[in-house]
């Protein structure tokens, strides 16, 4: 397992319990340390399409059997979302999503906009609603990462921290230290640095910002994201900013988000940043007074389809990828682990795996 | 056009000297100071003639920076009631320093203070006429404070200081070529007469129910409690170098790295005092008059100064020696001592991790609104790690503040 992200951690988990013999080749010297380290945690059912839609909700059946085990710093919190509707042709909006969910047995409310003041007192006023969702829930990703890690070695996984692997091949990993790792086959689960070991693939970092406050418990109550959110999500080339705000166990607020392509620089950026807190203020105004203490940033692992890449690496028999998860890796992880081990045992899988085959967008140059 | 020429970030000393003497050489000068008035930690109330300022220094009190602004040679500033841009031509930092704070167990029972931290709550009104007083820690700090804490009604119980008899009396001894500093001595130990002053002693551990009552104290083989109500406990200066890694200004161990004429590596910005080094008042008010000349061009008058800096970069060479600090002190946390205040981390958490970042990232070490000012510090004593790179913001900040989008910004002050 080349990387030990949420995504790594799960495969690696899901792999050693199985019974293979795993081994975890990890660059810094703990578990979830890169777009895991930068990502809010959202655990959410999503309805961009079928099949991220199955995907979401089936890790999210995963995430809830896993959150009766995960240690508290994890922060597991089942505070549910909240999709907030600006105007009435967003509330439309609301109601389509709520047919989608509710045709497929997932636990959805609308919200009026006085339900929408009374669920959420510090959005603006004048909203005109959202959807509910009730089953979502946040957690602390890098130590469900160090969890899941612990998981994989406890069933006699190797942990390998601080070694860069540099080279896939179908007999195993090279370190940065010229070592090489013989494996009987090797997953990559770098995000959006597998390119650099898979440089065929269409996977391209998608920077964000997200800023943290000081503790203020009760001032945001659920996940709450604006409608918006998709359309600027899918935006494959424009720079773009959404609200989107979580509430930590600890009474801290993450505020998000962003995405940009195109940006290798990992620097907290002014006019990024700007845009991205005056759009949490438009729909929290209090926010504005609220004390941040850090900001930061992440690259996504973006796909032309939106969807992750699990499975065979195309024109490999000992190679797999396991990335390509843009903003729901934390959200998919469990599932992506599931749909590989079934892959790699030839089980079959609760859901279909097809959509999410590497093979299914790849030029293969190999 | 650039508002100012010359800003100065920080009202101590160095910085007092620095926007002076850049103000004789004809600079447009700006300060700005997250304090009410000048003198920094050192002069904090006091009034002087390095604490008055000259009129035509346009000064910014309760004002902190936040991060680099839009443009280039510009700041983002934050008080008490806006964020504004402001523009300079050269930078003078002059941030000083931060008191270190060594954990061991009980040190975050209410009582339990810095040495300097205790100094300047007294200041603010702090009520400790009478009260009983244990001061330990490293460094001559521990004795102004005594002194201060005694003529403003303290009972003084002792002075403890970790560094042995021997580095004391050889560092009294190399005084002897400081006339001033010997001068100061004397009345110092004038004002402490009947304090004991303990060389080779530390504070193990504090205790009491609710707040300290009574500190544990070591001594080579001996170790005893004595009953207190306060105890100020410093282990010496930490630099304050955020704002300069922010810049992107180098660093060399710990303190901003400066060449003779107080010039960082970063074009334009200058700095002095203690964040380039503890050194002591003396040593900042020199760095601070070559910075304010060097950034005027004036390098005659600043080169004048070179001597006289260097005599008192001995001394702060000495002081270095002298107060090292000393191993048992890396032992006195507990499985469950509280190295992070912000986050409630122990001490047994923090062993298990490799570097600052995966403690951060796995414990929350660090990650709160302090960030890192106050653990890092420990954690670089206790596991020899050091914390990541200094992001913006440099401290918490209104959200509203980081927007630099004109509906969102009131013009600065200065530019109306």
């Amino acid at each position: 397992m080349v990387g030990a992200g949420i995504v790594g951690a799960a495969c690696a988990k899901e792999l050693a319990e199985a019974g293979l013999r795993v081994a975890i080749c990890e660059q810094n010297g703990y578990a979830g340390g890169g777009a895991t380290a930068a990502g809010m945690g959202h655990l959410a059912v999503m309805d961009d399409s079928d099949a991220q839609f199955a995907l979401t909700s089936y890790s999210q059946s995963l995430w809830r059997e896993l959150a009766q085990e995960l240690p508290a710093e994890a922060e597991y919190l089942a505070c549910g979302a909240l999709w907030v509707a600006a105007d009435e042709e967003e509330l439309r909006e609301v109601e389509r999503k709520f047919r989608f969910y509710q045709n497929r047995n997932v636990p959805a409310e609308i919200l009026d906009s006085k339900q929408l003041a009374e669920a959420e007192p510090n959005l603006r006023a004048g909203l005109a609603g959202g959807l509910l969702l009730t089953a979502d829930s946040v957690c602390y990703p890098p130590c469900a990462a160090g969890y899941l890690t612990k998981r994989a070695a406890a069933t006699g996984g190797n942990i390998f921290f601080g070694k860069k692997v540099t080279e896939v091949s179908e007999s195993g990993v090279r370190l940065e230290d010229n070592t090489f790792l013989t494996a009987g086959l090797t997953v990559i689960a770098t995000g959006a640095a597998a390119v650099r070991l898979a440089p065929e693939i269409d996977v391209h970092p998608r920077k964000g910002h997200l800023a943290i406050t000081d503790r203020y418990p009760g001032f945001v109550r659920h996940q709450l994201i604006e409608l918006g959110y998709l359309k600027n999500a899918h935006s494959t080339t424009a720079d773009s900013v959404a609200f989107n705000v979580q509430p930590r166990v600890t009474g801290q607020i993450l505020i998000g988000s962003s995405r940009q392509f195109g940006v290798e620089d990992a620097v907290a950026e002014g006019p990024m940043l700007s845009n991205m807190l005056a759009r949490a203020i438009e729909y929290m105004p209090a926010i504005a007074d609220l004390s941040t203490i850090r900001v930061w940033t992440g690259f996504r692992a973006a796909t032309p389809d939106n969807l992750p890449l699990i499975g065979a690496r195309p024109g490999y028999r000992r190679i797999y990828l396991a990335t390509g998860h843009e903003g729901l890796g934390i959200s998919t992880s469990l599932a992506t682990a599931s749909l590989l081990a079934d892959e790699i045992l030839g089980r079959d899988s609760a859901i279909p795996r097809s959509p999410y085959e590497p093979s299914r967008s790849v030029a293969v140059h190999a | 056009m650039n508002e100012v020429d010359v800003l100065v970030i920080g009202a101590g000393p160095a910085g007092m000297a620095a926007a002076m003497r850049a103000q004789e050489s004809g600079a447009r000068v700006a300060m700005v100071d997250d304090n009410w008035s000048a003198g920094g930690q050192i002069w904090r109330g006091v009034q002087n003639s390095h604490t008055r300022t000259p009129a035509g220094i346009r000064m910014f009190w309760g004002t902190q920076v936040v991060a680099r602004g839009t443009a280039e040679r510009t700041l983002l500033l934050e008080d008490s009631e806006k964020a504004f841009e402001l523009a300079f031509d050269k930078l003078i930092l002059a941030t000083g320093a931060r008191e270190i704070y060594l954990p061991f167990p009980g040190w975050t029972l209410p009582g339990v203070m810095g040495a300097g931290g205790l100094q300047a709550l007294v200041k603010s009104g702090l009520g400790i006429q009478g009260k009983t007083v244990v001061i330990a820690g490293s460094g001559p700090l521990l004795l102004a404070v005594a002194a201060y804490l005694r003529k403003a009604g303290a009972r003084v119980k002792l002075i403890a200081e970790q560094a042995t008899t021997k580095a004391v009396s050889s560092f009294a001894f190399h005084m002897v070529r400081y006339p001033m500093k010997v001068t100061q001595a004397t009345a110092l130990k004038l004002s402490l007469h009947g304090v004991p002053y303990l060389r080779g002693c530390w504070v193990e551990a504090a205790e009491g129910e609710g707040r300290v009552q009574r500190v544990r104290l070591r001594q080579g083989r001996k170790s005893w409690t004595e009953d207190c109500d306060y105890a100020g406990i410093g282990y010496g200066l930490y630099p304050n170098t955020e704002l300069a890694a922010l810049l992107g200004c180098r660093l060399r161990t710990n303190a901003i790295e400066v060449n003779e004429w107080q010039r960082t590596s970063v074009d334009g910005v200058f700095a002095a005092g203690e964040c380039t080094g503890i050194g002591g008042v003396d040593l900042s008010l020199i760095e601070g008059e070559i910075a304010g000349y060097a950034a005027c061009g004036d390098t005659a008058r600043a080169s004048r100064l070179f001597g006289a800096r260097s005599r008192a970069k001995r001394f702060a060479g000495a002081l270095d020696r002298t107060f090292r600090l000393r191993e048992e002190l890396r032992t006195l946390p507990r499985p469950g001592t509280i190295i992070c205040r912000c986050e409630d981390v122990q001490y047994e958490k923090l062993q298990q991790m490799s570097s600052f970042r995966a403690a951060k990232l796995h414990t929350r070490c660090g990650m709160g609104p302090c960030q890192a000012r106050i653990c890092g510090v420990a954690t670089e004593f206790l596991f020899g790690w050091r914390t990541d790179s200094v992001r913006p913001p440099i401290l918490p900040v209104r959200a509203g503040s980081l927007i630099t989008r004109k509906e969102f910004q009131q013009e600065s002050s200065i530019t109306r």
